[in-house]
């Protein structure tokens, strides 16, 4: 085969390819979600859990009434709330927060990133985790075995910032036995 | 008509017989045997007591040995029975295992926090006793120095929070062994592993006599002691005969990997509730899916490995 030839049958190829995938990413929902090298197709994330009435944090962080400020310090008028026991003391919120665009967060390489895909983020630093995570094995999925599935985000679980799992209050305990035949007037 | 036997005047007693025959052999094809089999039943109800129901409940089959269409007259028996008792359609599935497919579960003990809704949530699922409330799943709370030692187990702890300091937990259920000791004490064939690997019972054909149980070295089988307590607005309609169909008391039951789901692709309902996502489960001879990336990534041990069960019930350590 002539190399010309060849190289527009692989280019017709390719282009099929991709107009393939694009036609199954958008039929399934996914094409909201941008594209990540090494994602299983199958990622379908549940919405990022944002506290109610904060979201866009451009409302607030509009860079004219309130200035960026990323200088670390303890928090007086607004986020109190917030518990900053993520990694080491030095972390502060513009490490994951975009100074400028606050409706994104941001990479280590200054990259700006949607909420949406904020796994992204968390997989900088928890690689091994986020590996487990893509291939179902860290973390909670739903679904079907054979079939689609459904991941939750890391920020659905953890508190990204105090990541450690909440406590829960466990369910009631079995029965005793003895207790059983207490009830029922002694063993039979 | 007379036979000749007897006087003329009363009116024969055989008279109705040769009737009778002459009805059976105009049908398309009345067997000797099923008109025997016909007379028994008759006689055995009489004698008895009991009406049809129970009569073609005590002359069942064990369930591997049916056919399909005895199948589909047990299935329909049953569904009327439980749809009567509960007061809403019943549905009892007999799905069979899929072609290629053997079922195994993996438990990360690095996560679980023994919060227990996997116990309730399969009590819910498969229709457990309620009073006194059988449960499948036993979280056994462990003391981190001594390791897995059930000498240090504690399955009744309740304190207000969980996971508490210097303890871990291990949920035990049936593990599904390949080399079941349970079936092979079992002296009437009434459980038996399926091809997908889930080891099953069928309720009808048990004859209670636990030998079953004490050779689990799991404690994953329970016994029906008393006549299961299942509220009607809390039995769940969507059952299989080998799976979470209601019981009856002096059946031994246990842990399926909820087999009225699985086998139509869900998860089973411990994995769905456990809000750690310490619960994976898969096929084990597909070799894309979770269960198998478990095995060849993670640290995983048998519980037991030393009695050569076997499981396909793996724990793991996910960190």
């Amino acid at each position: 085969m002539p190399a010309p030839r060849r190289v527009l049958l692989s280019r017709i190829g390719r282009l099929l390819r991709t107009a393939a995938l694009l036609v199954a990413g958008t039929a399934l929902g996914w094409a909201q979600f941008p594209a990540h090298p090494g994602t299983p197709d199958e990622i379908q994330v549940a919405p990022p859990p944002l506290t109610e009435g904060i979201f866009p944090c451009s409302g607030c962080h509009d860079g004219k009434a309130q200035k960026p400020n990323p200088i670390r310090r303890e928090m007086k008028d607004m986020h109190t709330d917030i518990e900053l026991r993520h990694g080491p003391e030095t972390r502060w919120c513009t490490d994951c927060h975009d100074l400028i665009d606050r409706d994104k967060l941001r990479l280590a390489n200054g990259d700006k990133l949607d909420f949406k895909v904020s796994y992204q983020l968390c997989g900088q630093c928890h690689g091994d985790k986020y590996r487990d995570w893509r291939v179902g094995v860290h973390g909670k999925r739903t679904g079907s075995w054979n079939g689609a599935k459904q991941y939750l985000l890391c920020v659905s679980c953890h508190n990204p910032h105090s990541p450690r799992f909440a406590a829960l209050a466990p369910m009631p305990p079995p029965v005793r036995p003895e207790t059983i035949q207490r009830r029922k007037g002694g063993a039979r | 008509m007379s036979c000749g036997s007897g006087n003329s005047d009363k009116p024969c007693s055989c008279a109705g017989n040769s009737v009778a025959t002459t009805t059976a052999a105009s049908e398309p094809d009345p067997t000797r045997r099923a008109m025997i089999a016909t007379g028994i039943a008759a006689v055995a109800s009489i004698l008895t007591g009991c009406d049809k129901k129970t009569f073609d409940e005590f002359t069942q089959h064990n369930f591997r040995e049916l056919g399909k269409a005895e199948i589909n007259d047990i299935i329909a028996r049953l569904e009327a029975e439980y749809s009567a008792d509960y007061g809403k359609p019943v549905h009892v599935g007999t799905e069979p295992a899929m072609q290629g497919v053997v079922f195994g579960y993996a438990l990360d003990l690095s996560r679980c926090v023994g919060c227990r809704r996997c116990v309730h949530a399969c009590v819910k699922e498969n229709n457990q006793s309620r009073d006194p409330e059988i449960q499948w799943i036993k979280v056994l709370q462990m003391d981190k120095e001594e390791g897995v030692s059930l000498q240090h187990a504690d399955p009744y702890y309740t304190p207000k929070e969980v996971p508490e300091e210097g303890h871990f937990y291990m949920p035990v259920q049936c593990q599904q062994c390949r080399n079941p000791p349970c079936v092979k004490a079992c002296p009437v064939g009434a459980t038996w592993q399926e091809p997908d690997g889930i080891t099953v019972i069928d309720y009808n054909w048990c004859i209670g006599c636990r030998y079953c149980m004490a050779a689990c070295p799991y404690g994953a089988r329970h016994f029906n002691w008393g006549e299961p307590n299942l509220p009607k607005d809390e039995m769940n309609p969507d059952t299989h005969y080998l799976g979470n169909r209601p019981r009856r008391k002096g059946v031994v039951e246990k842990c399926t990997f909820c087999v009225q789901r699985t086998r139509k692709g869900q998860y089973p309902a411990c994995l769905e509730v456990c809000p750690t996502g310490s619960r994976k489960f898969g096929n084990l001879m597909d070799p894309k899916s979770e269960i198998r990336y478990v095995l060849e990534n993670k640290r995983v041990f048998l519980f037991k490995e030393d009695l050569n069960t076997k499981p396909k019930f793996f724990y793991f350590y996910g960190v």
